[in-house]
C-alpha cells in the first residue's frame, strides 16, 4: 500500500509528468491526481484505445501482446502502460 | 404448301358415345422430292460448323429488397462501475476504490507499471525524439532531367473516314474536357459520307465522345467561352458560324444566316472581352473579318474588308487565316493571311481605312498560327511556311528571329502559358517541336514523333502542362510535357526580356541602316535620272564598273607585286650588310 503510494509519487515528482491515472479493466479510475472530469474522460477514452490497440497487435500476431503506448500530440503526451487488470496512464508535458 | 386434313362430324352424331376402334395406318400426303427446288440453293460444300463442348451456364440478376444498415456509436462515459455501485453516490464509489487498493493483484501491478512508467519518462526527459534536424536548409531543387513529353491519352476519330482534326479547344474550367473540331481541309476531297460531326471530348475517357455537335456543315475551328463554360461556338466549312450551349444538345442553338456569313470556310473564331460575354469575331479566306454577337446571329454586328490598299476592296483583299486577339489589349488584334503577311488593326479606328493599322510581311505561305506571348504582349509568334517567326510589333520590316527552315511545313504553333520562352510547333511529318529560346535557339529542345501523320493542330492547356494536337487522320493525341519545361525558372523573366530587347535592338539598327542605304541609293538614283538617255547610262555604268573593276584588279595585283620585289630589294640589302659586318669582324679579330 505504501509502496504503491510512494511509487505513484515519485512518478509525480518527474519532471513535465502533468498527472496520473490507475484504471481498471472495466474503465473505472481507481486512482488519480486529475480532476474528476477529466479523470473520467481519459479514463473513457483511453480505455478503449488500449482495447483497440491491444486487439490489433494481438491480430497481427497471436503471440504478440501490447507493452507500452505512447501518443504525442502537440501539447503533450500520454503513455499507457497495459496490463491485463489494470492501466496506468501518465499525461507528459515533454520538455523541449 | 399447306397440308390440311379435314375432320368431318354430322351434328346428328354429337355428344354420341365414343367408340374406339384400330385402324392402320394410312397415308395422307406424300410429297415427292422436286429437283427442281435444287437450283434456289447453292451446295456448299465444304462446310464448317464450329462446336463447342462447355458447360453451359446462364446468368440471372435478382434484385432483392434493400436492407438498411445504420452504424451508430454509443459514448461509454462513466466506467463499467459494478451492479451494487450507483455511480452517482460519491460514498459508494470511496469505498469501492478503497477496497480496490487494498487488492494484492492491484498493488503488484501498479508497483509493476510504475516502473515501466518511469523509465519511459525519464527518457522523454533526456531527449526530444521528435527533433528535426536540418529544418533551415531548403529541399534541394531536382537535377536537371531531361525535358520529355509523355502520351497520356489518344483520341481516335469514331467514324470510318477519318477526317483531319483542324480546331482545338480546352474547356475553360478545370481542362477535363476537349472539344475537337473535324473536318477536311483538302480540296474537294469531302465525299458525301463523310460525318459532319465534332465531338466534345473527356479527357479520361478515350473510347467515346463524350458529346458530339452536329453541326450543319463540317467544323473547322470551335472554340470554348472562357466566361461560360457550357457554350461554344463553331466556324463552319461552309462560311456559316453556329453556336452550341452543351446543356441543350447536340443541335447548335443558333446559326449565322448564310447571306450575311463569310463566304470561304471560317477559318478562326475567337472570343472578345466584353461585359455581356456574347461576342466574338470570326475571320476567312474570303477577306472579311466579322463581329458578332451570340443574341443576334442573324448579321455580324460589324465588319471590315482585309484590303491592304485600305479602300475597302473586295477584290484585293487578303484572305485571313488565324486571328490573334489579347484579352489585355482589347483594342488591338492581328490577322494571319494566305498572302503571307500580318495585318495588325485597330478596333476602335473611326473609317474603315483607319482600322488596318500596319501589316508586317517576311513569310512565303499562308500563316497558320499567331499569337502574342502571353508575358511578352510586344512580341508575337508567327508559324507559317517552314519556319516560325518571333516578331515585335515595332519592326515592321522582319522578324526578329525565326528558326532554321525545316523540311516539312509546319502547321500550327503556340506559347506555353507558364514560360515566356518555351513555344511549339508542329509539322507536317507529324513531329512536336518544343523551342525552349533560352535553352537553344538553333534546334528544338525537344523535338517528338507523334504520329506518322501530319499534324494540323495544337493547344496547350492553361497549366502548360498538357497539350492536345490533333492529326490529318483525326488523332487527338494528349501529351504531358516534363516539369522542367512547364515550371518558371529562377531567371526566366529577366532572361526572356533581355533576349527580346537584344534582339529587337539588333533589329532596329539593322532597319535604319537599311534605311540609310535605301536613301543613299534614291539619292543617286535622282541625280542619274536628271540626265538624259536614263537607260543608256545604266548599261554603260555598268560596263564602265566592270572595266573599272577590272583596271582596280589589275592595280592592285601590279601595286602587290612592286611591293614585294621592293621587299626582296631590301632583304638582300640587309644580306649584304650583316655578311659586310660580320666580315669586318672577323678582319678586326
Amino acid at each position: 500500500m505504501a509502496e504503491v503510494e510512494e511509487t505513484l509519487k515519485r512518478i509525480q515528482s518527474q519532471k513535465g509528468v502533468q498527472g496520473i491515472i490507475v484504471v481498471n479493466a472495466e474503465g473505472i479510475p481507481i486512482k488519480t491526481t486529475l480532476d474528476n472530469s477529466t479523470t473520467v474522460q481519459y479514463a473513457a477514452l483511453i480505455h478503449q484505445l488500449v482495447l483497440k490497440a491491444r486487439s490489433t497487435v494481438r491480430d497481427m500476431d497471436p503471440q504478440n501482446d501490447l507493452t507500452f503506448l505512447r501518443l504525442r500530440s502537440k501539447k503533450n503526451e500520454i503513455m499507457v502502460a497495459p496490463d491485463k487488470e489494470y492501466f496506468l496512464i501518465v499525461i507528459q508535458n515533454p520538455t523541449d | 404448301m399447306e397440308i390440311v386434313y379435314v375432320y368431318t362430324k354430322k351434328r346428328s352424331e354429337f355428344g354420341r358415345q365414343c367408340n374406339f376402334s384400330d385402324r392402320p395406318a394410312e397415308l395422307h400426303v406424300d410429297i415427292l422430292p422436286d429437283p427442281s427446288q435444287m437450283d434456289n440453293y447453292i451446295e456448299r460444300n465444304p462446310c464448317d460448323n464450329p462446336t463447342q463442348c462447355a458447360q453451359e451456364m446462364s446468368e440471372h440478376e435478382v434484385n432483392t429488397e434493400r436492407f438498411q444498415t445504420e452504424t451508430r456509436g454509443i459514448n461509454h462515459v462513466e466506467g463499467g462501475w459494478p451492479k451494487d455501485v450507483n455511480p452517482q453516490e460519491m460514498e459508494q464509489t470511496i469505498r469501492y476504490r478503497k477496497k480496490v487498493e487494498k487488492d494484492e493483484n492491484y498493488i503488484n501491478t501498479v508497483l509493476q507499471l510504475g516502473s515501466l512508467m518511469e523509465h519511459c519518462i525519464k527518457q522523454n526527459n533526456a531527449i526530444d525524439i521528435y527533433q528535426q534536424y536540418f529544418e533551415e536548409e531548403e529541399v534541394s531543387e531536382s537535377a536537371e532531367e531531361q525535358p520529355s513529353a509523355k502520351t497520356i491519352n489518344v483520341f481516335r476519330d469514331p467514324n470510318e473516314i477519318k477526317r483531319t482534326a483542324t480546331g482545338l479547344s480546352w474547356h475553360p474550367d478545370g481542362a477535363k474536357k476537349l472539344a475537337v473540331a473535324y473536318s477536311s481541309l483538302e480540296f474537294q476531297r469531302a465525299t458525301k459520307d463523310m460525318s459532319f460531326d465534332s465531338y466534345i471530348w473527356d479527357i479520361e475517357n478515350p473510347d467515346k465522345p463524350e458529346m458530339t455537335l452536329k453541326p450543319v456543315s463540317p467544323l473547322v475551328c470551335l472554340e470554348y467561352n472562357p466566361k461560360d463554360s457550357h457554350v461554344l461556338i463553331g466556324g463552319c466549312y461552309n462560311g456559316q458560324i453556329a453556336y452550341w450551349d452543351t446543356r441543350k444538345g447536340s443541335q447548335p442553338v443558333e446559326m449565322s444566316t448564310i447571306e450575311h456569313s463569310h463566304r470561304d470556310p471560317v477559318y478562326k473564331v475567337i472570343w472578345l472581352q466584353s461585359k455581356t460575354g456574347t461576342d466574338y469575331f470570326s475571320a476567312s479566306t474570303d477577306g472579311n473579318v466579322l463581329w458578332w454577337d451570340i443574341r443576334k446571329m442573324s448579321e455580324p454586328t460589324e465588319r471590315l474588308i482585309l484590303d491592304p490598299s485600305k479602300k475597302g476592296n473586295l477584290d484585293n483583299a487578303l484572305g485571313a487565316i488565324s486571328l490573334e486577339f489579347e484579352t489585355t489589349m482589347p483594342t488591338k488584334f492581328m490577322v494571319g493571311t494566305e498572302q503571307g503577311q500580318v495585318v495588325s488593326c485597330n478596333r476602335k479606328a473611326k473609317t474603315p481605312a483607319e482600322k488596318i493599322v500596319c501589316t508586317y510581311s517576311g513569310h512565303h505561305g499562308p500563316i497558320y498560327a499567331l499569337q502574342r506571348n502571353p508575358f511578352f504582349p510586344k512580341n508575337f509568334l508567327t508559324v507559317a511556311d517552314w519556319t516560325a517567326r518571333i516578331w515585335s510589333e515595332e519592326i515592321k520590316e522582319s522578324s526578329i528571329m525565326w528558326t532554321k527552315y525545316h523540311m516539312t511545313y509546319l502547321t500550327d504553333g503556340c506559347w506555353s502559358p507558364v514560360r515566356p520562352a518555351v513555344f511549339f510547333t508542329t509539322r507536317m511529318d507529324g513531329t512536336l517541336d518544343v523551342w525552349d529560346l533560352l535553352f537553344k535557339q538553333n534546334d528544338p529542345t525537344l523535338s517528338l514523333k507523334v504520329c506518322d501523320e501530319s499534324l494540323y493542330s495544337l493547344r496547350l492547356q492553361d497549366n502548360g502542362r498538357f497539350l492536345a494536337c490533333g492529326s490529318q487522320l483525326g488523332t487527338t493525341t494528349l501529351l504531358e510535357i516534363s516539369p522542367g519545361l512547364c515550371t518558371l525558372q529562377r531567371n526566366e523573366k529577366a532572361l526572356a526580356t533581355a533576349m527580346f530587347e537584344r534582339e529587337t535592338k539588333r533589329e532596329k539598327i539593322l532597319e535604319a541602316r537599311h534605311r540609310e542605304m535605301r536613301l543613299k541609293e534614291r539619292s543617286r538614283s535622282e541625280q542619274g535620272k536628271e540626265e538624259e538617255m536614263k537607260d543608256m547610262d545604266m548599261e554603260e555604268s555598268s560596263e564602265d564598273l566592270v572595266a573599272q573593276a577590272e583596271k582596280e584588279f589589275f592595280e592592285v595585283v601590279e601595286f602587290e607585286l612592286k611591293k614585294r620585289e621592293r621587299e626582296e630589294e631590301k632583304s638582300q640589302n640587309k644580306a649584304d650588310k650583316e655578311k659586310e659586318i660580320s666580315e669586318e669582324k672577323e678582319a678586326q679579330d
